[in-house]
């Protein structure tokens, strides 16, 4: 075609030439949308993800009960309530859901006792209506929602002189009765219920009573206390029961302390006790584990050291990647094939074995928590390193590279200039997505048994799951709250790690408006 | 491409040579642990590890350690668990307890997940679609032992169908009807995660490759839209999903320690966990090249795998 105009117009003279446009400027037309930079171009397409936004929000309440409830909680790790174990979750009173009530079927003996545990004090485990019928097999029997929390009932034990006083000063002061008058039958060594329990009338005074109890003619328990001449006896001069005004004869006070070598034998209202010594009464929100522990406060204290072991992980796991990627992507050649069988090598090394031989060297010396995060660290750059090497070779024959290069850029302006800010995206979703999967590894770590973070004042999700998975039939709930945490984070992350993905990936501009 | 096959297991067997050597130096020097119970008598323990051999220098050990395995693969004896016994006779005969819970949950596993992830591919973005995707996402992400959790509640506790824990071998044969339904509630608690990740994949590569212009063709040329499917696309998604496939049923036998703690399986994970715990080195050793072997394996497998089932990805070989 060419040669075909050069034919037709074989000679333009120069004067036919004329220049137009000399007197106009001519620029390129303003864009006429504004420009966004890269982050906040990220910024508005992981907006538009609903899900991972609340993902998102979901990872930053989780993390926020992490951080706060430690302070706000009068209770932490260290905090153990033998006799409150295996209390029920309970945030409501009385509604039947969620207040620490669970429905129960008693025979007689059992009734009996459960409600005799309430007539002294007023604290009655029974909430509710009461239903009698007869069973299958001709027995008696009574259903009804029973308060976990009112159960413990009461103990009989030997507290020092200190303890007597500062107690007694403590019923005056507060008028809360702990002190409770003791039984005849306390020596007994009852199988089912602590000996405090049987404070009335027994069929079966002997070990194997059943609870079942004698009426008077109303229909009442009849009291079974010791009783003295003497009111003051055992050194108690605390407040009386309603009804002790020393009998018929004025002489058979109830006894409500007995010396002994040591202190005093008493018994005491463990609910009322709980009052006294932790100044608030027990109210777990998540309820309580075979310990005593609370399982709200143990579950933020274990979500702490969770995120704080991961989140370090990954950061030095980033760092350590990155730079090891990006020297291997950088160089090439044989320094690229050595770094990489290295990393192959301690790649292949089953996770379990390295936090074992981690544990049983460093332990002694560091403590467990920082040898599990040097095992975590061992062989958790190698994930990074392999993705930004290969973001790496994508990026090192781009003409820009080049360009720098001629212009006399030295290496490591070049890689953390140039190269180093095309693979940001797919590091930090890495990043972000390998917090779950460190929390996942302790927890399994921790509730297999080989790595123990269950001290007395530092727990794990890992050691929680563990101890509930022992009374699953029994009480579920231990389970359930550390399970529900691990997993509500886990999708999460997920679903705030595929936000991300998408996000930082410019070639979906625009895609899906 | 045999080249390419003998050097990756050559490479193999160099790695897990330094992972072994690795793990026995750091093992060695830790202190041996002496007494574990009060009638023990701990100039006994002492005598029989000076004749074992447990008090000579690390390198003497080394080498007696490698002659031991390579000629005749003795791994030694365990010293705190099965005192006395031979440690890989041990292992073995746990070994198809943990084969088994896996070849099981694989086999159901495998069909399962394929078939969700060709349905959610076919009804791509329907409400199907949506449902399965969300429940896969769900499955993927929660760890494997709340399933156990919730599966050995509802079911064995609440239920009462099965039993919560894993018949041993004297109260059924190994290959019975009845030890397999035992064995029910672990095999369900492993094959979620597996289906699960099998129905993402599926789903993905077939869109994928529902989406290529031999499929238009196809279609064009008058083939039902099953024949065009099953013929073309599930060739071309398998090339994916099969290495996968062959890489998970080697792969999951490492991966079910939690579940054997739970459900009580006498498998290898079990006794590995013990050794751990008590810290029997002998059986630590041989575990630890199982579980190496293992994870190897499975990566060489998978990616020959792909050379046998896509002819343009030979690698090593000339074009």
């Amino acid at each position: 075609m060419e040669n075909d105009m050069r034919s037709q117009f074989p000679d333009i003279p120069k004067e036919k030439l004329k220049l137009v446009q000399r007197d106009r400027r001519i620029t390129d037309q303003k864009l006429e949308t504004k420009s966004i930079g890269y982050f906040k171009d990220v910024w508005l397409r992981f907006k538009k993800d609903k899900s991972a936004v609340v993902a998102f929000i979901l990872i930053m309440i989780l993390l926020l009960f992490s951080m706060f409830v430690p302070f706000i909680s009068p209770m932490n790790v260290s905090f153990r309530e033998e006799n409150f174990s295996y209390m029920l979750p309970k945030i409501f009173s009385n509604t039947g859901f969620w207040d620490g009530t669970f429905q129960t079927e008693q025979t007689q003996g059992g009734y009996d006792i459960i409600r005799g545990i309430g007539v002294e004090s007023g604290l009655s485990p029974i909430s509710g209506e009461v239903r009698q019928f007869t069973a299958s097999d001709g027995t008696v029997r009574y259903s009804f929602r029973q308060d976990s929390y009112y159960t413990p009932g009461y103990e009989i034990k030997v507290v020092g002189e200190k303890d007597f006083q500062a107690m007694m000063a403590f019923q005056e002061e507060k008028k809360i009765q702990i002190f409770y008058p003791i039984p005849a039958t306390w020596n007994v060594k009852f199988t089912g219920y602590s000996a405090g329990n049987y404070w009335y009338k027994l069929k079966n005074e002997t070990a194997t009573s059943n609870g079942e109890a004698v009426y008077d003619e109303n229909g009442d328990y009849i009291p079974n206390y010791l009783t003295s001449e003497n009111p003051a006896a055992g050194g108690y001069t605390g407040t009386r029961l309603a009804g002790d005004d020393g009998g018929e004869d004025g002489k058979s006070w109830y006894t409500y302390a007995m010396k002994v070598q040591g202190g005093y034998r008493v018994r005491i209202n463990l609910y009322n006790d709980f009052i006294y010594r932790n100044g608030f009464a027990p109210v777990f929100i998540f309820g309580t584990n075979v310990y005593g522990q609370d399982i709200f406060s143990c579950l933020a204290y274990g979500g702490q050291l969770s995120f704080i072991l991961a989140i370090s992980v990954c950061l030095i796991n980033f760092m350590i990647g990155a730079v090891y990627g990006a020297v291997e992507g950088y160089y090439g050649g044989t320094t690229d094939i050595v770094m990489e069988r290295i990393s192959d090598i301690l790649g292949y090394m089953p996770f379990i074995v390295v936090a074992t031989l981690f544990k049983l060297h460093l332990q002694d010396q560091v403590g467990p928590l920082f040898s599990l995060l040097f095992a975590f660290v061992l062989t958790g750059w190698i994930g990074m390193a392999a993705r930004v090497r290969m973001q790496f070779y994508r990026f090192k024959g781009h003409e820009y590279v080049l360009a720098a290069r001629t212009l006399g850029a030295r290496d490591r302006r070049l890689i953390f200039k140039h190269i180093f800010p095309n693979s940001l995206g797919t590091i930090i979703t890495g990043s972000v997505l390998a917090i779950p999967g460190v929390i996942f590894s302790e927890s399994m770590l921790s509730y297999l048994g080989i790595i123990d973070l269950n001290t007395s004042s530092m727990t794990s999700i890992g050691t929680m799951l563990s101890n509930g998975h022992d009374c699953l039939r029994t009480y579920p709930h231990v389970i359930l709250f550390p399970a529900l945490f691990i997993s509500i984070l886990e999708i999460s992350f997920n679903l705030f790690g595929n936000g991300l993905r998408d996000a930082f990936n410019p070639s979906l501009r625009g895609a899906g408006d | 491409m045999t080249k390419y096959v003998v050097k990756r297991i050559l490479l193999m067997f160099l790695t897990l040579f330094v992972i072994m050597t690795i793990c026995f130096i750091l093992i060695k020097l830790l202190p041996l642990p002496l007494v574990k119970s009060i009638n023990k008598d701990v100039a006994l323990q002492a005598k029989k590890y000076e004749q074992r051999g447990y008090y000579k220098p690390i390198m003497v050990q080394y080498y007696n350690f490698w002659r031991n395995v390579l000629t005749g693969w003795d791994w030694g004896v365990g010293e705190q668990l099965y005192t006395d016994r031979a440690v890989w006779p041990v292992m073995m005969q746990k070994l198809p307890y943990t084969v088994l819970v896996n070849l099981y949950s694989i086999l159901i596993a495998i069909p399962l997940g394929l078939i969700f992830g060709i349905y959610a591919a076919l009804k791509k973005n329907k409400w199907q679609d949506s449902v399965i995707s969300t429940l896969v996402m769900v499955f993927t992400s929660v760890p494997s032992y709340v399933y156990a959790f919730l599966v050995q509640y509802f079911f064995c506790f609440k239920l009462k169908w099965f039993n919560p824990v894993v018949l041993s071998q004297d109260q059924a044969p190994l290959f019975s009807g009845k030890m397999f339904l035992s064995m029910v509630p672990a095999v369900m608690s492993l094959g979620f995660g597996v289906v699960a990740g099998l129905t993402r994949y599926t789903r993905a590569e077939l869109s994928e490759v529902l989406t290529g212009d031999y499929m238009l063709l196809a279609r064009t040329k008058g083939l039902t839209k099953a024949q065009a499917i099953s013929r073309h696309a599930m060739r071309n998604a398998m090339v994916v999903i099969l290495p996968m496939i062959i890489g998970e049923f080697i792969g999951i036998l490492g991966g079910s320690l939690i579940i054997e703690k739970i459900f009580a399986i006498p498998g290898i994970g079990n006794v590995f966990v013990d050794s751990i715990a008590v810290k029997d080195y002998n059986f630590f050793m041989a575990e630890t090249f199982f579980y190496t072997f293992i994870g190897l394996a499975s990566g060489i497998l998978s990616d020959i795998s792909y050379g046998f089932i896509d002819p343009r990805i030979r690698m090593g070989s000339k074009k």
